[in-house]
């Protein structure tokens, strides 16, 4: 499979943000759970690792506005939708449960997570599109 | 929207890749507008004829003249 111009940018700042992702969630852990930072220190400790993770959904927009190809922007938009729908409907339960006290509390970041699993279900949904009709 | 590109790329002895390569998009955008699964843009569509030097409604079929 060939990547058009903007999937292969897009590769590259993903592989390129969960290197930062890695090298920055493992020292804020370390640091934070043993409690060697505090105050505003630890704030911005803490809050680093979210960046490139914000840097995904990012990439991924910068990957709409930069692909040429119609259609496999089209398939992107599908894809981003049905990963929206996951995560919506996984925070929407899940939190009318937790709400009832059913289920307990969940982390908030558990949700972009839910997002970029729902980016897979997406994609393999493309796929089944793409075989059933061609 | 049904299309007559198949035949005209056939008549031609282009593979997709290659009418994909003179459209600049992917071979599979040109496989989901051969088979209809994809209508595409008004640009596109007028990149298309021009390339088969051809007129928009020779290549693709007027969903109201369909039935």
């Amino acid at each position: 499979m060939r990547f058009s111009p903007a999937q292969r940018r897009y590769n590259r700042r993903v592989i390129l943000l969960a290197l930062i992702y890695v090298t920055l969630l493992f020292p804020a852990v370390y640091l934070l759970d043993r409690h060697l930072v505090s105050g505003p220190v630890a704030y911005i400790v803490g809050i680093l690792p979210a960046f490139p993770v914000i840097g995904f959904f990012v990439a991924i927009g910068a990957c709409l506005v930069e692909e040429t190809d119609e259609y496999q922007r089209m398939l992107l938009v599908r894809q981003s939708l049905i990963a929206t729908g996951v995560a919506m409907t996984g925070a929407t339960m899940w939190g009318f449960l937790e709400g009832f006290e059913l289920l307990p509390h969940l982390v908030g970041y558990a949700w972009p997570i839910l997002w970029f699993a729902g980016l897979g279900v997406g994609g393999c949904i493309n796929k089944l599109i793409e075989r059933r009709e061609a | 929207m049904n299309n007559h590109l198949r035949a005209l790329r056939a008549d031609r002895g282009w593979s997709q890749q290659h009418l994909g390569d003179l459209l600049e998009v992917s071979r599979q955008s040109v496989n989901a507008i051969e088979t209809g699964r994809y209508d595409p843009s008004l640009p596109l569509a007028f990149k298309i004829a021009e390339l088969f030097d051809l007129a928009i409604e020779d290549v693709f079929t007027s969903p109201s003249k369909e039935q």
